[in-house]
């Protein structure tokens, strides 16, 4: 079916003043050359089911979530700590088996009745203290549910005074659910803690000549431990993790490397353009989903560097990684050529997993943001156009400055310029390397899916756990892009071949064959799907 | 870093609860009713959450809707939200019924959904609109379990009719698995009873793989079977504690605090059969003596050699499992269940715990065990931290309950059987059976299995045999 109708025949279904608003979220895409806007970051509609989580949830699971050695109490009732108990799969090394890991903990204060009533403050300086008393943690975060918002209580305020009473690093997030359009909006808030609270505190740098930070990478599956063997083995230090197998510390001396590479641009671009102006750290975007796309980055790295050592070590590095991966593509690619691809998941997932679908020869027929911006779809050039509306104007917007003691620039104007073709605070979107033709929707709705799903078939599609069994009950397998459904890693030379690995047994599963059961004379309509 | 810290200390915050959020068990009943599609009215990020943990215990689509309050809506009120939710689950689903539960934003700033409903009603009177039901369920008020019978107590009172009583009886059996819930129709059918079971989410939470794409999947206690509790001539209710209890909430004095078969025996004089979980040979005699009763038909032969095929492997497996030390969590009334089960088998229960806090917790359990075990220990309100730090006195053999207690199991070395809810480390959630003969005979084959595999595995000798 031609896209365009399908938007049609979609948008039918909708009351005129819904189908008005989601109209504006789905997209035929007219090619790179011609990249249109599209509304994205937008309040989903009441009663529409969508995929999105909440502003708790991006600010406690998704950023500070993969840090081991902070305490994260939740204050509020209790469900909201028990559904964001270690449910991301990030993981975590600590170095020995006595090292701090609290990450296994759902802290929280369970305010009850009374605590709504009455306000929770005195309960949550004592939960506090038993935290401190529990573990003597390097620090607790404080993060509101939505009750805390509406009877008051303030959490900085409290986490001030427990930061004075008990000596440690203490600090709250006004995070309550209902404050933004998605998850996005706490990634915001928790970036803005950082810079805030955390990053600066002590100049005691990892060891090493080419120091970096690696920004929006969270360790699902194991990402980060295959990232950190790629690096060390390139000879480049990781002086801190945003926050796939990160500590607190690594946030505190975050101002001491000389570079930030930004993984997920959605959920992290803030620290990184804050960093840069107050520490005077660059940034510019990678992506180690995919092994041709880990080569390019490492490469850019390496360019950033200049040294011509490091750069024949990198040389050296990606011929050895890709001489396993190819082998491993050689094998696989017969199988999965052709076949096609649907992503509809984060803020930065649905565009980087197209390069490891694009090696295994399959193409990407439609594609969209869980929680993205528009310039994660269009680039960052149309920064300056986006309309603030109630929701954004809502979450803080925190201005910084050179810091008189600590702003150091990395590079002369003239290096930088030089560099240029490193694309420095860039980000040309997920549009930019789509082809022409395909559907590009926004926070895709329930009923969405089921159509695209319906008229496409798809060979695989990616999304997260809510969508997984509906997909594979119209006969068509999910992939986890969120979990990896327990598998991983997929970052890297050694995660794309995993991934590859993956995607052919899923792809080539015979299972859809078994559908019919023998007695059934009447050819079912899953006998298209079986491919 | 997974060592006990400070034992022997009372804690005012929750580190890592055996709870969960009253919506959630509003959910699981909506998902009960034919052709009903939930509504959490209250923040996105609730429905989400529920979503997310309902489908990696169940692995099934589960849809909840949300009415999606930003900062505007906390401040004006839920009702364009509201009514927006509604227009758009109905354009686009169509359903037969819609189920909405509160949440901790509705409910703080005192959203009256009876009244918004009653509103969207009568602005929409002249279309043919779907049913509404509704629980009243903040998070800050009881567990998941609370949620879930007033999910099912408040459906009832809606919607039960009055009328001349009829030959067929009602079923609430409490929050307990697919599999349980055919197993339990499978018996009324066998025993020729007209029932309503409610809720019933056998299929709906458990669906074969399908022909069609279903928007909202089949199964569920039709709309019209729900009517029909009002004239049965008995309810059969699961559990002793159900939301009776409540030593925290406004469940002790409020109106609330009713189940639905005593709201059923006020209100419409349906005599109330007050049953425990058939778990283990005690509960389930009584429940199939009570069977006997309604039907006035002997048990079918078929579950008769049910029975004596457990008794037999009480009998054979006795010396596995005899003087064993088990910690048992879990909601309430699954808990006093699994007790009364473990108390046949020699078990003991060294530590019963549950986060519900209905205050009759441990009536019940010295109810069914008789003083049988004076040393052990039953707690309300209980956290998984605070169970870890009885560990080392308790010196437990094997942990019965849900997911959550992994990672303390894991620490001790000692076996898990999962049961109840969540079960989210294991596959097959949905299908395991705790009810009757038959679902004993799983949990005591499972049991005894799992005590003999840790023995076989911490054989020096690497016996065959066991």
């Amino acid at each position: 079916m031609d896209p365009q109708r399908w938007k049609q025949e979609v948008l039918k279904k909708y009351p005129s003043k819904v189908a008005k608003k989601r109209e504006k979220s789905i997209m035929v895409h007219e090619g790179a050359d011609n990249i249109k806007p599209i509304q994205a970051n937008v309040r989903t509609i009441p009663g529409i089911i969508t995929q999105r989580g909440c502003t708790y949830a991006g600010c406690k699971g998704v950023v500070l979530g993969p840090t081991r050695d902070i305490v994260n109490l939740v204050h509020g009732p209790i469900g909201c700590s028990f559904y964001a108990w270690l449910t991301r799969r990030n993981q975590t090394l600590p170095p020995t088996p006595d090292s701090p890991n609290y990450m296994m903990y759902s802290f929280s204060t369970d305010m009850q009745d009374s605590n709504i009533v009455f306000g929770g403050e005195i309960k949550l300086k004592q939960a506090c203290r038993e935290a401190f008393e529990l573990f003597k943690p390097k620090a607790i975060g404080i993060f509101s549910t939505c009750p805390v918002g509406l009877i008051g209580d303030d959490v900085h305020a409290v986490a001030r005074e427990m930061k004075e009473e008990l000596g440690i690093n203490i600090f709250g997030f006004s995070c309550e659910g209902y404050k933004g359009v998605s998850q996005s909006a706490g990634h915001h808030i928790a970036n803005n803690a950082l810079v805030k609270h955390v990053i600066g505190l002590t100049d005691k740098a990892v060891e090493g000549k080419y120091k970096i930070n690696m920004l929006g990478e969270y360790n699902i599956g194991g990402d980060a431990f295959e990232l950190e063997r790629i690096l060390d083995k390139c000879g480049i230090s990781l002086n801190s993790s945003f926050s796939g197998n990160s500590t607190m510390e690594q946030f505190e001396r975050a101002h001491m490397a000389d570079l930030n590479v930004v993984m997920c641009h959605r959920s992290i671009n803030y620290v990184a353009e804050m960093m840069e102006k107050k520490y005077g750290i660059p940034w510019f975007k990678v992506n180690f989903i995919g092994a041709e796309a880990s080569a390019k980055s490492l490469r850019k790295i390496a360019d950033y560097f200049g040294d011509q050592d490091l750069k024949n070590r990198v040389e050296e590095v990606i011929a050895e990684e890709l001489a396993i991966v190819k082998k491993s593509i050689d094998e696989i690619k017969p199988r999965t050529d052709g076949k096609m691809a649907m992503l509809f998941v984060g803020g930065s997932r649905a565009h980087h997993y197209q390069e490891l679908f694009n090696e295994l020869g399959m193409s990407t027929l439609s594609a969209g943001y869980e929680f993205g911006h528009r310039d994660d779809y269009e680039g960052r050039r149309v920064i300056p156009t986006i309309t603030i509306d109630a929701d954004s104007r809502n979450i803080e917007e925190l201005t910084v400055e050179a810091d008189p003691m600590k702003f150091k620039p990395r590079k002369t104007e003239e290096e930088l310029k030089a560099l240029e073709a490193l694309d420095f605070n860039g980000y040309d979107g997920m549009l930019a390397e789509m082809a022409k033709g395909t559907l590009i929707i926004d926070d895709l709705s329930h009923y969405e899916m089921e159509k695209l799903i319906e008229i496409y078939h798809p060979d695989v599609f990616c999304a997260g756990i809510k969508e997984k069994y509906c997909v594979q009950k119209m006969g068509i397998p999910l992939k986890q892009l969120h979990s990896y459904d327990y598998g991983g890693p997929y970052a890297g030379f050694e995660g794309a071949v995993n991934f590859y690995k993956d995607i052919d047994m899923i792809v080539n599963t015979s299972i859809w064959k078994m559908i019919k059961a023998p007695w059934e004379a009447e050819p079912v309509i899953e006998a298209e799907y079986a491919a | 870093m997974e060592a006990v810290k400070s034992p022997k200390k009372t804690f005012v915050s929750t580190r890592n609860a055996c709870k969960l959020c009253a919506p959630l068990g509003a959910s699981v009943v909506f998902k009960g009713i034919k052709g009903c599609l939930p509504m959490i009215h209250g923040s996105q990020g609730c429905a989400t959450y529920i979503r997310r943990y309902m489908i990696s215990h169940f692995k099934e689509p589960v849809d909840i809707a949300s009415s999606n309050f930003s900062e505007e809506t906390t401040i004006f009120g839920g009702n364009r939200n509201f009514n927006t939710g509604i227009e758009n689950i109905i354009q686009q689903y169509n359903p037969e019924v819609i189920g909405i539960a509160s949440a901790c934003l509705s409910e703080t700033i005192g959203e009256d959904i009876p009244r918004l409903i009653r509103e969207y009603r009568t602005v929409n009177a002249s279309k043919a609109l779907p049913v509404f039901v509704n629980a009243s369920t903040p998070s800050y008020q009881g567990t998941h379990m609370d949620g879930f019978h007033e999910a099912v107590s408040s459906v009832v009172a809606n919607l039960a009719e009055c009328g001349e009583t009829g030959t067929h009886i009602n079923i609430f059996p409490g929050f307990v698995s697919p599999a349980d819930l055919r197993h339990l129709k499978d018996i009324l059918t066998d025993f020729g009873l007209d029932y309503v079971l409610f809720p019933d989410y056998s299929d709906s939470l458990d669906n074969p793989h399908w022909k069609e794409y279903q928007i909202i999947p089949e199964g569920g206690t039709a709309v019209s079977e729900i009517k029909r509790t009002g004239t049965a001539k008995a309810s059969l209710e699961f559990g002793y504690i159900l939301n009776l209890g409540g030593i925290n909430s406004r469940i002790t004095e409020s109106k609330a605090a009713f189940t639905a078969a005593q709201w059923l025996e006020k209100n419409r004089s349906v005599i109330r059969c007050k049953l425990g979980m058939p778990i283990g040979i005690n509960e389930t005699d009584r429940f199939f003596k009570q069977l006997e009763e309604l039907s006035g038909k002997p048990t079918p032969n078929r579950y008769e050699r049910q029975r004596g095929r457990l008794v037999d492997a009480y009998v054979d497996g006795h010396k596995y499992v005899f003087g064993k030390r088990a910690i048992v969590y879990g909601d309430e009334d699954m808990v006093v269940g699994l007790v009364a089960f473990l108390t046949e088998i020699g078990i003991e229960p060294v530590l019963v715990a549950s986060g519900g806090e209905s205050g009759i917790l441990k009536r019940e359990i010295e109810r069914i065990t008789e003083g049988k075990y004076p040393q052990m220990k039953v707690v309300s309100g209980m956290d998984f931290e605070s169970i870890n730090e009885m560990t080392e006195e308790l010196k437990p053999d094997i942990f019965i309950g849900n997911s959550k207690g992994y990672y303390i199991s894991r620490r001790l070395g000692i076996p898990l059987v999962r049961v109840g809810f969540p079960v989210h480390d294991r596959f097959g959630a949905q299908r395991l059976q705790h009810l009757g003969y038959e679902g004993t005979q799983q949990l005591f084959d499972r049991i005894t299995n799992a005590l003999i595999e840790y023995k076989q595995e911490h054989s020096p000798v690497g016996y065959k045999y066991i």
